[in-house]
């Protein structure tokens, strides 16, 4: 069934799309969505610059990072989304594996960890890997089912996504597992997901609400508080939050200049160079700069909502839609983290915040998409 | 709506709802959007300007600086009072993470031991305004400082603070007068401007620092600068220089003083020397003084308590607290009462037989000496201290009288322009024992009023004032201590100066004066052993005060005991006659008779003033050495 699927849906492009095939698409990149990437890896650069306290250790490390996402990516795309289904399984399996690892190592006294390390050799965050394997893994369990899926699809799908997020909920990372969670949710959203059952799941999860706050860990349930009246400890949890809203409030309109934001360069503002760099783009470029930023994500958000759609197969169009919904969801939590409107998650604003790990997800994220997108053309030989 | 009744996977329905629900996304994410650009407009149209005051507040950090204190120096130009460098170790404790742990740290390096590391922990605990620094240890050393250097990175919030700090080069001579500064404790931190004391850590606690504490303060400037989130500072913004404090030239005179207190020579006692036509305190000796400059550095507990059992109470302040018996030299101020109010005549003679009765009376009122003076007049009642001369005037005059004259000379009130914990005394009347003792006042109190004992209560400053007014001719100039504050001299005529005191015939002061310049150069005076070799005319009165009781119920051994129950030794004198240049009040506490043991210093006192050479100021202190022995009281 499934070689009829291909084969079918070859026939239905190249009937479609008999032009040449342009050195972009034999490149298997989108040059329009890596432009957009690249603006914003670039204009990211400059604000890291500023955040890091003018370091160009820093920011060249950074930008030798994203050298290696964007080969990442490039490899990524490569290879053809069937191909890429193929190994999901293989890859969601080993990742369970190694958050059990994980999870073990924790339990015999070694302390709770993200990482998995071959000394010398090898640092590794499997939480990272879940990122994009759920969602891959849920769409590769669904695009063969008739779809929109049935109830006992959908039971497998929880479990699918459940066991992971479970894991890294425990770890304690309560960030990434809701990434995780939202991505693979947004495969069987965009699978087609009944909007009875939608409404019974959030009734679900409005019930499951008081669950998640007992089984979070202490600083967790802090940061809610905190959040919900940040002036209550002013020095503590609190500091974060009012140090943000202020840089950011205090940017006004056109910012106070790069470089010159007093509330990051004075290091009022904490981990001004990772999770809190919004604050230092709001701050030094005011509300235009933020603007300009929202204005990149969006554009990225539907150029790949686009690339998504004209996906020839199911596993792709599912696996790209996800990974491009979730990228904005790493946007919205985190400029709503630092303006205050979301509790203090460790979610960075990605491509801009520092740190080599989220953007070598992200990348291959978008080396999915691109190759979602370019590998039209599957003619049997 | 058609549901999963086909197993045939559908894919064309697949694609459509794939494109319905990414549409339906991008609206969404269009309106998160949105909602977050909604948030930043908010954070930072609407509410700008809040976050930028509170930018502000994060970054700009003001601090005071603490204007330095103004110099005292005497009427000679010489200084009493200066300010010295000194490093004190401060902590802000917004600043410090963990202040116990810092607190350990800074003790480890200091090296101090427990009773210091007590005092620090409770320093550390005082009230302040937040990110003010607080006072932990003042005057480190050397060694001190450059440990605290070296170690400076881990103690963030910890800072050692230079400093000026007062230093009193004389201070035993001089504690009585000037006071001291200490440090500001929590009752006056919560009564004083706290913008203008911001960063000063001393005030004046009594004396003339306590009394000219805003003048000497001086006005605190402020500046602006910019800190990190760690409180370092950056730069500076803005400055406002703070205005020094005003310096002080006292009336006293060093060299006065000095004398005085050499003359008291490790005696309890006190001597005030006013400058009759100005007011000027010249000298206001109280012995024994105290290091004051321990105080300064805040003194130990050890010390302090050894100074408040000290029997001889070296922190109390005779000079102007003291409370003495007038005794016999009440008898001037007497005898002007009696002429004015007309009991009695220059020329009038009073038999003494040596005692006087009242009418009806069968108590014998004993003069001091047994067998008497026989005829007496005004004048020689004055230099022989004639006590049934006063015990008759006393009588006719009635202590009503006596006491509402005694008032116009400034006993009972507190005349003097500035000086800190003047007390008023206790001039006794009628009303006065009804309102108190609640009993009726007896005949025979009047005659013991009269020759000074009894209820009386003046403080050595009260009767050197009397003394200068007395010389003045009646004229009042109240007795000051600062002679010029800043640039404005201090000179009278000074509001609330109490009025003249007038008599109906001006030749009355004469005949009173030539009394008293009986008593140290007449044939017969009480005081005649000092008038020897006088280069000048000088005035006197002796007294006797007679010690009732002990204040105190402290063990004393039997001669101590002895040495404290003998009587107090008063002198009054004011030279030259005819054109006073100072009055002086001597009281030297247990001393036995005043004309044996303080005239002699009032002698020193007035040829030092009024003679610079300094053979005559030798010959004075022979006549002390020799302590010649002369009856009177």
């Amino acid at each position: 069934m499934k070689a009829l699927e291909w084969r079918r849906l070859s026939r239905a492009s190249a009937d479609g799309m008999g032009r040449k095939r342009s050195l972009w698409s034999r490149l298997h990149l989108d040059p329009w969505l890596l432009l957009l990437l690249l603006s914003l890896m670039g204009a990211g650069l400059v604000v890291l610059y500023s955040a890091s306290g003018m370091s160009l250790a820093v920011t060249l490390g950074q930008a030798s990072r994203f050298g290696v996402a964007l080969l990442a990516m490039f490899v990524i795309a490569q290879f053809s989304p069937s191909t890429l289904c193929r190994w999901t399984p293989i890859g969601y399996f080993i990742g369970v594996a190694m958050l059990v690892a994980v999870e073990v190592m924790g339990d015999m006294g070694m302390g709770a960890q993200r990482w998995l390390e071959i000394p010398g050799l090898l640092r590794f965050q499997p939480s990272e890997l879940m990122k994009l394997a759920v969602p891959m893994m849920v769409a590769a369990y669904l695009y063969k089912r008739p779809l929109p899926p049935n109830m006992r699809d959908l039971l497998i799908c929880v479990l699918i996504i459940g066991v992971p997020v479970m894991f890294i909920m425990r770890q304690p990372d309560l960030g990434t597992s809701l990434l995780v969670a939202c991505a693979a949710v947004f495969v069987i959203f965009l699978a087609g997901l009944s909007w009875r059952v939608i409404g019974l799941l959030a009734v679900l999860v409005a019930s499951a609400l008081p669950l998640l706050w007992f089984n979070m860990h202490e600083y967790q349930r802090q940061r809610v508080l905190t959040f919900l009246n940040p002036e209550s400890d002013p020095l503590g949890t609190g500091w974060n939050i009012i140090q943000s809203k202020t840089a950011v409030g205090s940017g006004g309109v056109f910012g106070k200049g790069w470089g010159l934001g007093t509330q990051s360069q004075l290091e009022f503002l904490p981990e001004r160079h990772t999770d809190f760099i919004g604050a230092v783009l709001g701050e030094e470029w005011g509300l235009i700069g933020m603007l300009v930023f929202l204005a990149l994500y969006v554009l990225i958000v539907g150029r790949g909502l686009f690339l998504a759609s004209t996906a020839q197969d199911t596993f792709g169009r599912l696996v790209g839609g996800s990974i491009v919904l979730t990228f904005f969801i790493y946007v919205f939590v985190n400029i709503g983290m630092v303006s205050g409107i979301l509790p203090v998650v460790g979610i960075p604003l990605p491509l801009v915040s520092f740190g080599g790990t989220s953007s070598v997800t992200l990348l291959v994220g978008f080396g999915i998409l691109m190759s979602v997108h370019t590998h039209r053309r599957l003619l049997p030989r | 709506m058609r549901k999963h009744r086909d197993p045939i996977k559908d894919t064309a329905r697949e694609v459509r709802v794939f494109r319905a629900r990414s549409i339906l996304a991008a609206l969404l994410v269009l309106l998160m959007a949105g909602g977050l650009g909604a948030r930043l407009f908010y954070l930072q149209v609407v509410e700008h300007d809040v976050f930028t005051t509170r930018s502000e507040k994060n970054r700009v950090r003001v601090e005071p600086l603490p204007p330095t204190r103004g110099l005292i120096y005497d009427r000679q130009g010489e200084l009493v009072a200066e300010n010295r460098p000194t490093y004190n170790l401060t902590i802000v404790r917004e600043r410090v993470d963990d202040i116990d742990a810092t607190l350990d740290r800074v003790v480890d390096i200091l090296g101090l031991d427990d009773t210091q590391v007590e005092t620090f922990r409770k320093r550390s605990r005082q009230r302040q305004r937040p990110y003010q620094p607080a006072l932990l240890m003042s005057d480190l050393n050397e060694r001190q400082i450059a440990r605290l250097a070296v170690n400076r990175y881990r103690l963030p919030g910890v800072e050692v603070e230079a400093q000026w700090m007062r230093h009193y080069p004389d201070p035993r001579i001089m504690s009585h007068v000037l006071g001291y500064v200490g440090r500001i404790n929590e009752q006056e931190l919560a009564s004083l401007d706290s913008g203008n004391y911001a960063g000063t850590h001393y005030i004046g606690k009594t004396g003339i620092e306590k009394e000219y504490e805003k003048a000497l303060h001086g006005q605190a400037g402020l500046r602006k600068v910019e800190t990190n989130a760690r409180g370092r500072v950056l730069r500076e913004l803005e400055r406002i220089s703070p205005k020094p404090g005003k310096d002080l030239t006292l009336t006293i005179d060093t060299r006065l003083q000095q004398m005085a207190y050499d003359l008291l020579d490790g005696r309890r006692g006190s001597i005030v020397a006013i400058q009759p036509q100005t007011g000027d305190i010249l000298a206001m000796v109280s012995a024994p003084g105290f290091d004051s400059n321990k105080f300064v550095t805040g003194i130990s507990y050890k010390d302090y308590q050894a100074l408040q059992q000290d029997l001889d109470l070296p922190l109390f302040n005779r000079a102007v607290r003291g409370h003495y018996p007038i005794g016999s030299t009440i008898k001037p101020f007497e005898a002007l009462a009696s002429l004015q109010n007309g009991v009695v005549t220059p020329d009038e003679v009073i038999y003494d037989p040596g005692y006087y009765k009242l009418p009806n009376g069968t108590r014998r009122y004993r003069n001091w000496l047994r067998w008497g003076h026989g005829r007496v007049d005004l004048e020689r009642a004055l230099a022989v201290s004639n006590n049934t001369y006063f015990y008759t005037v006393a009588h006719r005059l009635g202590i009503d009288a006596l006491s509402g004259f005694m008032h116009k000379f400034g006993f009972g009130e507190v005349t003097s322009l500035d000086v800190q914990g003047a007390s008023s005394g206790l001039v006794p009347s009628r009303e006065w024992k009804q309102k108190q003792l609640n009993q009726a006042w007896y005949p025979g109190e009047t005659l013991s009023a009269g020759i000074g004992q009894g209820y009386w209560k003046v403080t050595p400053l009260q009767l050197a004032t009397a003394e200068a007014t007395l010389a003045n001719r009646g004229r009042w100039v109240r007795p000051h201590l600062a002679k010029r504050v800043g640039e404005t001299s201090i000179e009278p005529p000074f509001k609330n100066t109490k009025s003249d005191v007038k008599l109906d015939k001006d030749v009355w002061w004469d005949d009173v004066f030539s009394g008293m310049q009986k008593v140290v150069s007449g044939s017969e005076g009480t005081a005649r052993h000092i008038g020897k070799g006088l280069k000048y005319e000088m005035a006197g009165k002796s007294g006797t005060a007679q010690v009732f009781s002990l204040g105190q119920n402290q063990k004393y051994d039997a001669d101590e005991l002895q040495e404290r129950l003998r009587d107090h030794a008063l002198f009054t004198a004011f030279a030259p006659v005819d054109d006073p240049q100072i009055a002086i009040a001597v009281i030297v506490e247990n001393a036995g008779g005043g004309s044996s043991h303080a005239a002699g210093l009032a002698r020193a006192l007035a040829d030092e003033w009024l003679l610079s050479d300094d053979e005559n100021t030798h010959q004075a202190e022979e006549l002390i050495e020799e302590g010649v022995e002369v009856e009177g009281t």
